[in-house]
This record gives C-alpha cells, sequence and structure tokens, in this order.
C-alpha cells in the first residue's frame, strides 16, 4: 500500500512538472466577466472550435472577484488571457500596459457606435464595448393597475412618490408593496452603490460639463440620492434595518413572485425575470430613476455599459490574431449574434441580431421620445471597488438607524477625492 | 521488542548506511525542491516586489523604499494592526483555557468521551470561507430580532468572530491537549495523591508542567492563527462598519491585517506594492511574536 502510494506521489510530481507545450497555433483565452453568460460562452465557443479548429478556453471569474481572478491569471505569461474585460475608467488605467489598440482591426469595423469604447489619450481603441445596457425602476404594469395606477401616472419624483407610498399603506389590502428589498448585502449593493449613484453623479457632471474623470465632486444632487433612497426603504416589505443582509436573490424573487411592484434593475434581469419567474413580457416595463431633479420627466433610461472587451496586447502574436479572428466571428456569425442577442439584448455590431428583451424597447422608446439619455457617469468612480465599499457601508448604517446621511455624502463626496488622490 | 532491536541493528550496519547516507540528496531532494517552489521563492520574490510598483507579478519596476513609507502612514493599517493584536491575544487566552478545560474533563473517563472529542473536532474539518457565511447567517438570524446586524456594531462583530474562532479552534487545540494529558504519568499523579495533594496541586504541580509541551504549540498555533486570519474576517463582516474619517478616508473598524494587505493589493495598480511592502512587515511581525512566544513558553518545558 505505501509503495503504491509513494508511486502515485511520484508519478503526480512528475506530471506536474511536465508543462503543455503550446501549440503553434493561436489560441484564445477568455477571462469572462458574466457568471450568467458561462453557459452561453462554454457551449458558443465549442461550436467555434468545432468548425475552426482554434482551442478557446474560456474561464468565468466568481461573482465579484474579477479583478482579483485577473490579476491572477495575467501573471500566466504564455497561458495569460488573451482576451478579457476592460469596463471603466479604473480598469483602462490599471491595465494601460496590456491593452492592444484595436483601431483597424476586422472586429471593430464591425462596430456601428463607438459610443460604447473606451480610448487612449491618442485615440487608441483599447475597450470596444459589446453590449449595452439599460437600468431603471422594473415596473409590474399588472400590480400597478391592481393598484389603480397605470404607468404613466409616474413621470417624475413627486408621482413615484405619491405611488408608491400609497401602495405601501394598502399592502395588506393589495397583497404586495411598493419596492422590493433594497439589499445592501454584498450579492447586489452595486444596485444603490453604482446604478443609483449614477444619478447624482449624471446630474452633477451634466451641469459642470464634466467629461473626464474629475479629481473631486460636489455632491449637489445628494437630496436627490437619500429622497429616493428614503423612498425604497421606507416602502418596502422588508425593515431598514435588516437592509444590511438582504440579498439581491430575495429581492429578485420578492418581485418575481408578485410581492412588489418596483424593482431596481438592469436589463440583463429580463431573461430570470421572464425564464425563472415566468413573468409576461407585457406585464414589465422599465421606467427611469427620478430622484427630484427639475426637468427629470424627460429622463430616459440610464443607458451604457461597463461589459467592454480588451485583447491583451502582451499575448503572442498568433494569440492575438486568434483572438481578434474570433471576436470577429462572434459578432458576424450566425451563431453568435444569435448567443449574444440571447444573453446580451442589441449589440452596437452590424450583424446584431433583434432582441426579444422588452426593456431595450422601452429604452429605444424614450430615445425616439426625444428625452435625454442618462449616461453611466458612474464609470468615473476612482478605485471603484473601494469607492462603492465605502458608499454601501455608510448607507447600510444610515438605514438601520445607527448612523447619519452626513457619513453617506462624506463617503460619497469627500471618497471620491480621497481614492482619485489614491489612484 | 526483539524484533526491533534486530530492525535497528539492521539499519545501524554499515551496509545499509553507507548507500543511504551517501543516497541522501535524492531523499530530500523531492522536499527541498518543493520547499524552494512553494515557500523561498515565492518569499524572496515578495520581498523584491515590495520595493517594486508593479500590475502583475511579472512586470515590476524597482522604486525603492516608497510602498514602506505609504503603508506605514496608512491609518487603516496602523488600525488593523492593533485590531489584529487585540483579537489574537484574546482568542489565544480563550481557546487555550477552553480547550484544556474540554481536554480535561474528556480524559477524565466520562462515558462517551471520544463521541465527544469527535464533535468538538469536526468544527475544524469546515473552511474558513464556508464556516463565515454560515456563522453570519446565524448571527444576523439572531441579531435582526433586535433589528441589527453583525456589520452594524464593531463590538458585535468583534465577539462574533471571536464566537467562530473558538467554535472553530477549541477542538482542535484540545486534540492536542488531549495527547499532552494522556502522556501524564499515572505513577506521578498516584504518588503525588498518596502525599495528601488534591485534584489542584497536581493539577497546577504535575500536569501543566508534564504538558507544557503541548501548550507551547497550541499557543504558538492560536497566536499565530489569530493574527493570519483571513477568510472568517473577510467573509464575516469584510471589515465593516467604516468610520470615516473627515477627509475621507475610511478606517474599516473590524479589518484585521490580512484583510487590510488584500484590500490594499486589489485597490488599484498603484497600491499593489504598497500591499506588498505590508505583507513583508506582516512577515516579520508574525516571526518576531512566535519566535519570542516559542522561546518563552520553551524555557517552562520539563523533560520526562
Amino acid at each position: 500500500m505505501k509503495k503504491l502510494f509513494a508511486l502515485v506521489l511520484a508519478v503526480a510530481m512528475l506530471l506536474s512538472m511536465v508543462t503543455v507545450a503550446s501549440a503553434a497555433e493561436g489560441k484564445v483565452y477568455y477571462l469572462n466577466f458574466k457568471p450568467e453568460a458561462d453557459e452561453a460562452w462554454q457551449a458558443l465557443t465549442k461550436t467555434y472550435t468545432e468548425q475552426t479548429g482554434v482551442e478557446v478556453k474560456v474561464v468565468t471569474a466568481a461573482s465579484g472577484t474579477y479583478s482579483e481572478t485577473l490579476t491572477a491569471e495575467m501573471d500566466k505569461g504564455a497561458n495569460a488571457p488573451t482576451l478579457f474585460q476592460c469596463g471603466n475608467q479604473a480598469g483602462v488605467d490599471t491595465w494601460a500596459d496590456f491593452l492592444l489598440d484595436l483601431n483597424g482591426t476586422e472586429f471593430a469595423n464591425e462596430l456601428t457606435t463607438s459610443d460604447f469604447n473606451l480610448y487612449g489619450e491618442n485615440g487608441e481603441l483599447l475597450c470596444v464595448g459589446y453590449c449595452y445596457e439599460a437600468f431603471g425602476i422594473i415596473t409590474n404594469k399588472a400590480l400597478l393597475e391592481k393598484a389603480g395606477y397605470t404607468v404613466a401616472d409616474i413621470t417624475n419624483f413627486e408621482s413615484l412618490k405619491k405611488v408608491a407610498e400609497d401602495i405601501h399603506a394598502r399592502k395588506d389590502e393589495l397583497g404586495f408593496d411598493a419596492f422590493s428589498s433594497a439589499g445592501l448585502d454584498g450579492s447586489s449593493s452595486w444596485r444603490f452603490s453604482g446604478h443609483l449613484a449614477n444619478m447624482p453623479l449624471y446630474y452633477e457632471f451634466r451641469d459642470n460639463g464634466v467629461t473626464s474623470q474629475p479629481a473631486t465632486i460636489t455632491g449637489a444632487y445628494m437630496d436627490g440620492f437619500k429622497n429616493i433612497w428614503d423612498l425604497y426603504i421606507n416602502n418596502s416589505s422588508v425593515e431598514p434595518s435588516q437592509l444590511a443582509s438582504a440579498t439581491g436573490d430575495q429581492s429578485l424573487a420578492e418581485f418575481g413572485e408578485g410581492k412588489a411592484a418596483f424593482y431596481q434593475n438592469g436589463t440583463w434581469e429580463y431573461a430570470n425575470l421572464t425564464g425563472k419567474y415566468g413573468m409576461k413580457a407585457e406585464d414589465l416595463v422599465m421606467l427611469s430613476i427620478y430622484i427630484g431633479v427639475e426637468g427629470e420627466e424627460n429622463a430616459a433610461l440610464p443607458c451604457g455599459t461597463e461589459n467592454c472587451w480588451a485583447v491583451n496586447s502582451q499575448a503572442s502574436e498568433a494569440d492575438q490574431k486568434a483572438t481578434l479572428d474570433f471576436l470577429k466571428w462572434v459578432v458576424t456569425s450566425e451563431e453568435g449574434t444569435t448567443m449574444m442577442a440571447e444573453q446580451f439584448g442589441p449589440i452596437p455590431f452590424k450583424a446584431a441580431k433583434a432582441s426579444s428583451n422588452v426593456f431595450f424597447n422601452d429604452a429605444n422608446k424614450y430615445i425616439a421620445d426625444g428625452k435625454y439619455v442618462v449616461s453611466w457617469a458612474f464609470n468615473y468612480t476612482p478605485n471603484v471597488d473601494t469607492w462603492r465599499a465605502g458608499v454601501v457601508a455608510a448607507m447600510t448604517q444610515y438605514s438601520a438607524g445607527t448612523g447619519s446621511w452626513d457619513d453617506v455624502v462624506t463617503a460619497f463626496v469627500q471618497g471620491w477625492a480621497t481614492q482619485y488622490a489614491l489612484q | 521488542m526483539k524484533k526491533q532491536k534486530h530492525s535497528e541493528a539492521a539499519l545501524n550496519s554499515q551496509l545499509i548506511r553507507r548507500p543511504i547516507q551517501k543516497l541522501f540528496p535524492i531523499f530530500l531532494l523531492p522536499t527541498f525542491v518543493a520547499f524552494c517552489i512553494g515557500f523561498l521563492w515565492p518569499f524572496l520574490h515578495g520581498i523584491y516586489l515590495s520595493f517594486c510598483k508593479f500590475t502583475i507579478t511579472s512586470n515590476a519596476k524597482w522604486i525603492g523604499i516608497d510602498n514602506y513609507v505609504k503603508a506605514l502612514q496608512d491609518a487603516g493599517f496602523m488600525h488593523a494592526f492593533w485590531y489584529t493584536a487585540l483579537v489574537a491575544l484574546t482568542s489565544l487566552v480563550i481557546i487555550n483555557l477552553l480547550a484544556f478545560a474540554v481536554a480535561y474533563a474528556l480524559t477524565r473517563g466520562i462515558k462517551g468521551s471520544n463521541v465527544f472529542r469527535g464533535v468538538f473536532f469536526m468544527p475544524n474539518l469546515i473552511g474558513g470561507i464556508v464556516l463565515g457565511y454560515i456563522w453570519s447567517t446565524i448571527f444576523d438570524g439572531f441579531l435582526s430580532h433586535y433589528n441589527t446586524s453583525i456589520v452594524l456594531n464593531s463590538t458585535y462583530g468583534y465577539w462574533g468572530l471571536m464566537i467562530m474562532l473558538c467554535w472553530q479552534q477549541i477542538g482542535y487545540m484540545m486534540i492536542i491537549y488531549i495527547a499532552g494529558l494522556q502522556s501524564v504519568s499515572e505513577d506521578m499523579l498516584e504518588a503525588a495523591q498518596i502525599d495528601g495533594a488534591n485534584g489542584w496541586h497536581s493539577l497546577w504541580h504535575i500536569t501543566i508542567p508534564t504538558v507544557m509541551p503541548s501548550i507551547t504549540i497550541c499557543t504558538f498555533l492560536s497566536l499565530t492563527n489569530g493574527f493570519k486570519l483571513f477568510d472568517q474576517n473577510l467573509v464575516l463582516t469584510g471589515g465593516q462598519p467604516f468610520n470615516f474619517q473627515p477627509d475621507g478616508t475610511i478606517i474599516r473598524s473590524t479589518e484585521m491585517l490580512a484583510l487590510n494587505i488584500y484590500n490594499t493589493f486589489y485597490l488599484n495598480s498603484k497600491s499593489r506594492g504598497v500591499g506588498q511592502a505590508k505583507a513583508v512587515l506582516f512577515f516579520i511581525l508574525v516571526a518576531v511574536i512566535a519566535i519570542a512566544q516559542l522561546r518563552a513558553t520553551h524555557s517552562k518545558e520539563v523533560q520526562q
């Protein structure tokens, strides 16, 4: 027995020493960012490998650990990811040495808009936005009607507040509440420290004409942020003091099961709501987020993306070429565009397929009606994870009644300056 | 007995010893290689990196002692240091007292003591992350009745961590103490009893001096465990609640050193070296404490 054990150990040791010789042909290694799209990517790459013989590896980082995983994987030299996610200013700053200029590549020529891309100082196309997303207040029209309202009744913060407070007051009679729980557990706190925080940031940047990462912010619209946050937490079935440990799944379930009329999230939840919870597409609509700003009746959905592809400039040329070929195939082939439409909705490429996601129709309708698009101002956030963690911690204390709103403002405004100085 | 002697004699024979002595590098090699790959090289490379600016470890640029200056100026790091010291010392005392008490009780010949030993040891088999999630659910499930949560109050965070550490580590330390207690000579205890020593006397003057090697190991383990604690800390509170300084910097009130290093490392591409410098300082700290403590307890050990 001992001999056998020793033999096994010896063999294992030998095997670990033998490094797998890398193929002369280029290969693709995609470090995927979205766990929910992992299965689709695995299936798609399998098809690609069958058709072309090119090896494509897709690894998905566990939720919330992308930057850690990327840091570790990038250190693997010839086996580092050739294709990765780099979706905001902080990402571009960190990975500046690894971003291939994609200008003029066949893949980049397939783009229909440059709105979602990230560029370097000299116009290098560093990251290509491969899909765009919108977020807002997802609303269950059927429940709204049951409470005696229609979507048209909600046009600004005042009217949203009136409807939400009325539903909350009658929750026992109606059998549902206004908002699903605004859980501040790490699983979905980005809904507020990222997406909701975008509203005060966007209006401030709009007023001040900010077009690049500012060193400081003023927090001019923090009152609006407080308005909407108070509305969320006081008109929901979950006590504000319980939000510290309330999860994203819980909030999704409340909305999906018809226990709440409003749910703040984005276009990407469409598949979950219609699939897992069997909601009807015609009952779903996405409203813009109103925080009590003058003229916000004309706000369209906040549209943008953090989903940008970057090609590793330090990968071998063969691997870079293989990666670019793969990307072109993804955005042009039948299989690729079908998968992209299913998983990511409309994509900004010439061969894009139509998406059945009604939220995008909502987003487009707002724009068609001549409303202003709220851009994703939060993409400028310095040291985004740390800044958000601070804001979430302060919001958690505030909601539980153990902290003041001033701390939220400090974390938001001073926190920005501090993180800017640290980066 | 005879057979053992026989084999010892065989091992001592020149014919066998010579080749073994000659070939010792071969026997040593696998462990030595593993030691170099798994410890020595990363350690030296880590020290080098603490003087560099880098995004990934293979593109480091030398920048001198800047990282150390920044690390020592960081108020959060200093807070984490004192907080860690507090956690390590408290857990050292509580874990060892309880583990010894449990071990002592379970060597008294209570019925079913093997079952108890197994049950007490089991929590140690669960990984820190899983344990952290389980306990945060338990704590929050309890605290939610009082409209609060473990992430809202640093006192809860501290004692929550302490309860979890005890639950996880007492069983492990208990096993070591049991092994030590079983080696306490019955003759000596009996002689003491005849001489009129009561239970406390024999515990203080015979049992504890004899199990001193176990105490050395256990205090060493629990102290270094306390200092190196990471996953439980990350999952249970993640450093929350945060204290916001007027200048916008954040002090994470329940953040321990290892978590502080991790957070610094992943802050951005410029802070990686600072995190690395903190890690080197952290190593020196743990090494110094461990050596000092090992020396202090070693001197109290008695040879039988």
